[in-house]
């Protein structure tokens, strides 16, 4: 039979190809589960499939990272502080795009890092007051360097993961855990047709798997798959003047 | 990407595309000339190959609705049967039909009709199944059932994907006291004695006997026949007992890699058998689900080990007076055959469906060969075997039969060809199955 009652996990970033197989890990394994995204009432399917799955509650909640004024609001009209906060929000737009657009920069900096740094810092300093909880941020390999690819995405996950690390520091000895995982290149829709190499890529499946795993085990750093983390141990530790002739 | 069924073999290269949401149906069906629906690729040959568009639909997974009472679960076409049983059995429910793996979604259950242990006396899955959403060739979704857009139903039932997508079921669920099985092992000397046991068996719920093909004289076509009930609960925690051992079970063990060259031969599967035959001691006893039903899946990827060109598995079922003589010939030339069957399978059939459903009534043998040029040549003699018989060939497990072979034994071929021309004129939904024997 499935486990009772063992916590409340809100999931930021929803309709993300990795949030559905990690809602049902949480549901199995006895969480109340909130979805939160942009018209949440369209995953209304995912809800009744994680009811019918765990037998728990599952909530959906409307929620736009880059309407910052009403996140406080946001965490206000829970029903509860839940026990584990999880974002998955990303957007990456072509590297080309972004360095000619600033919009699209723009856009970038406040989906996948300001946004995130308003939000959770609402959720932090209630997690600080109560004492306990959990935040994981997925951030990415991406701001592990800055590459000439794909570097204004990865210097807005590169503050994601500074905030994260930040966080961690400020509120370790308060009771509140702050996880961040780094995935390298995963299996989506944002991927669907990208030539990816196989032994480097993830299905959503693992990454929601390796969450949890991290969760549990009390990680506070992860990467996924674990290769990436001797990979970027390499790319990071290439002095300055040998990685500028590098195209990687 | 470069796709084949779960026997390997033929192996193309495909495009594909996923398809998580149902609800991204239509411009899918807009875009694509040319497609067919592909579950978790457990068909063993070309039914769910398509080089311009296989359509990978393992992502619509979510359940609908499960009513607990009435036993009655809806669920899109890409969930697995084992999601399902990991949601159902520990309510006190099971599947009604259910094949020789839980590895198979919805949509591949209903699209090859599939039948079971317990096919003599429950049919095939078909017959649980209330309704399908099904997504049609001009892109429309259609309700169907026995009561609406019947004809439609009937055909999608063993249809192998060529009616329409498979975007959701309502499934008809049986009740079970635990999901535990009182299983009867009875060793059948001789494939009379086993034919014979078959028929004095008949009141079991579940039956299927193995056999070995490679043994001669007395001990031609002697096998073992496991019987199984479901378990009637004898203490409250008899399925947190279950769970708890299928949950060990499911880690299993792993053939890693393709093997380079196949331990099976001849001599080996020999060897196999003798002492399978004999450790197989007639017995009772009291089973958790999993191992009953789904032993092979506790060898994750076992297809491997036929080594890299892969293998075919051929099932006829032959039915009429003529049976017993049929399955002889068949495994006589099956251990002529010089390869082997590893696997070889026997089971008594009840009467069938309409169309393209494959079970029927009559005795269904299922064999497994390496793909080589002596089982490509060898395998004609058994298509002669099953055309003289009129018997049926399942194309489930079909990469290589004759299109005469096939149509002879579907007696409503050409009515199915007929409905597919007037609900889907332009073949939008083709298979190289499909294109194989012009279906």
């Amino acid at each position: 039979m499935n486990p009772g009652f063992a916590g409340s996990v809100l999931i930021f970033g929803a309709r993300s190809d990795v949030a559905r197989p990690l809602a049902r890990i949480y549901g199995l394994e006895g969480y109340d589960v909130v979805l939160a995204a942009r018209d949440s009432h369209s995953l209304a399917a995912d809800a009744d499939d994680i009811r019918v799955r765990s037998g728990r509650n599952v909530a959906l909640r409307d929620f736009d990272v880059l309407d910052t004024g009403t996140h406080a609001r946001f965490v206000d009209q829970l029903d509860v502080l839940p026990d584990t906060v999880i974002s998955l929000i990303g957007l990456m737009t072509p590297q080309d795009q972004a360095q000619t657009d600033f919009a699209s920069a723009d856009l970038m900096m406040r989906s996948n890092y300001l946004g995130l740094v308003s939000i959770l810092g609402e959720i932090a300093n209630r997690m600080e007051q109560r004492g306990s909880g959990t935040i994981i941020g997925v951030s990415s390999v991406a701001g592990d360097r800055g590459r000439a690819t794909n570097y204004i995405y990865g210097s807005a996950k590169a503050g994601f993961t500074a905030f994260l690390s930040g966080l961690r520091n400020r509120l370790f000895k308060k009771g509140v855990r702050v996880i961040t995982v780094k995935p390298g290149f995963i299996r989506t829709r944002m991927t669907e047709g990208m030539d990816l190499p196989l032994r480097l890529t993830a299905e959503p499946e693992e990454i929601a798997r390796a969450i949890r795993a991290a969760d549990k085990k009390r990680r506070l750093v992860v990467y996924h798959k674990p290769i990436w983390a001797l990979i970027m141990l390499v790319i990071r530790s290439i002095p300055e003047r040998i990685f500028v002739r590098l195209k990687i | 990407m470069i796709l084949s069924g779960w026997g390997r073999y033929p192996a193309m290269d495909c495009e594909t595309r996923s398809l998580r949401d149902p609800k991204e149906i239509a411009s899918v069906l807009e875009r694509s000339p040319s497609l067919i629906a592909r579950g978790n690729g457990r068909a063993y040959g070309d039914a769910a190959l398509n080089s311009k568009m296989t359509l990978l639909i393992g992502g619509c997974d979510r359940f609908r609705e499960f009513d607990t009472t009435t036993g009655l679960i809806e669920c899109e076409g890409g969930t697995l049967l084992s999601d399902i049983l990991r949601v159902v059995v520990p309510r006190g429910w099971f599947p009604p039909v259910v094949p020789g793996t839980k590895y198979v979604t919805v949509g591949g259950l209903i699209a090859a009709d599939v039948h079971g242990k317990n096919h003599h006396r429950d049919g095939s899955f078909g017959r649980f199944v209330e309704s399908i959403s099904l997504a049609m060739a001009d892109g429309s979704i259609v309700d169907c059932s026995r009561s609406e857009n019947s004809e439609v139903f009937a055909a999608t039932i063993g249809g192998m994907g060529l009616t329409g997508i498979i975007l959701s079921a309502k499934i008809r669920l049986r009740p079970v006291a635990s999901g535990m099985i009182d299983e009867t092992i009875i060793r059948a000397p001789s494939l009379q004695v086993l034919l014979d046991l078959f028929k004095e068996h008949d009141a079991s719920t579940y039956s299927v006997a193995w056999i070995d093909c490679l043994a001669g004289g007395g001990q031609f076509g002697r096998g073992v026949l496991m019987l199984g009930e479901h378990a009637k609960a004898t203490n409250s925690d008899g399925i947190a007992k279950e769970t708890a051992s299928s949950k060990r079970l499911g880690s299993g063990i792993s053939v890693p890699i393709v093997l380079p060259i196949s331990p099976l031969n001849k001599w080996t599967i020999k060897m196999f058998n003798e002492a399978y035959y004999h450790l197989q001691k007639p017995r009772k006893r009291r089973t958790p689900y999993n191992g009953f039903f789904f032993p092979l899946d506790a060898i994750h990827n076992w297809n491997r080990i036929y080594g890299r060109r892969g293998f075919v598995q051929y099932q006829c079922v032959i039915g009429g007076v003529g049976y017993g003589h049929a399955l002889r010939e068949l495994i006589k030339v099956a251990r002529d055959m010089g390869v082997g069957s590893f696997l070889a399978v026997l089971k008594k059939l009840g009467s069938g469906n309409r169309y393209m459903s494959f079970p029927t009534d009559g005795y269904t043998i299922t064999l497994d060969f390496p793909v080589c040029s002596a089982t490509m040549t060898g395998l004609k003699r058994l298509d002669a075997i099953v055309a003289e018989h009129k018997g049926r060939i399942y194309l489930a497990k079909d990469a290589r039969a004759p299109r005469e072979l096939v149509e002879q034994g579907y007696p409503e071929i050409e009515a199915f060809r007929n409905l597919r021309r007037s609900i889907d004129p332009e073949r939008k939904f083709r298979s190289a199955l499909s294109e194989r024997l012009d279906i």
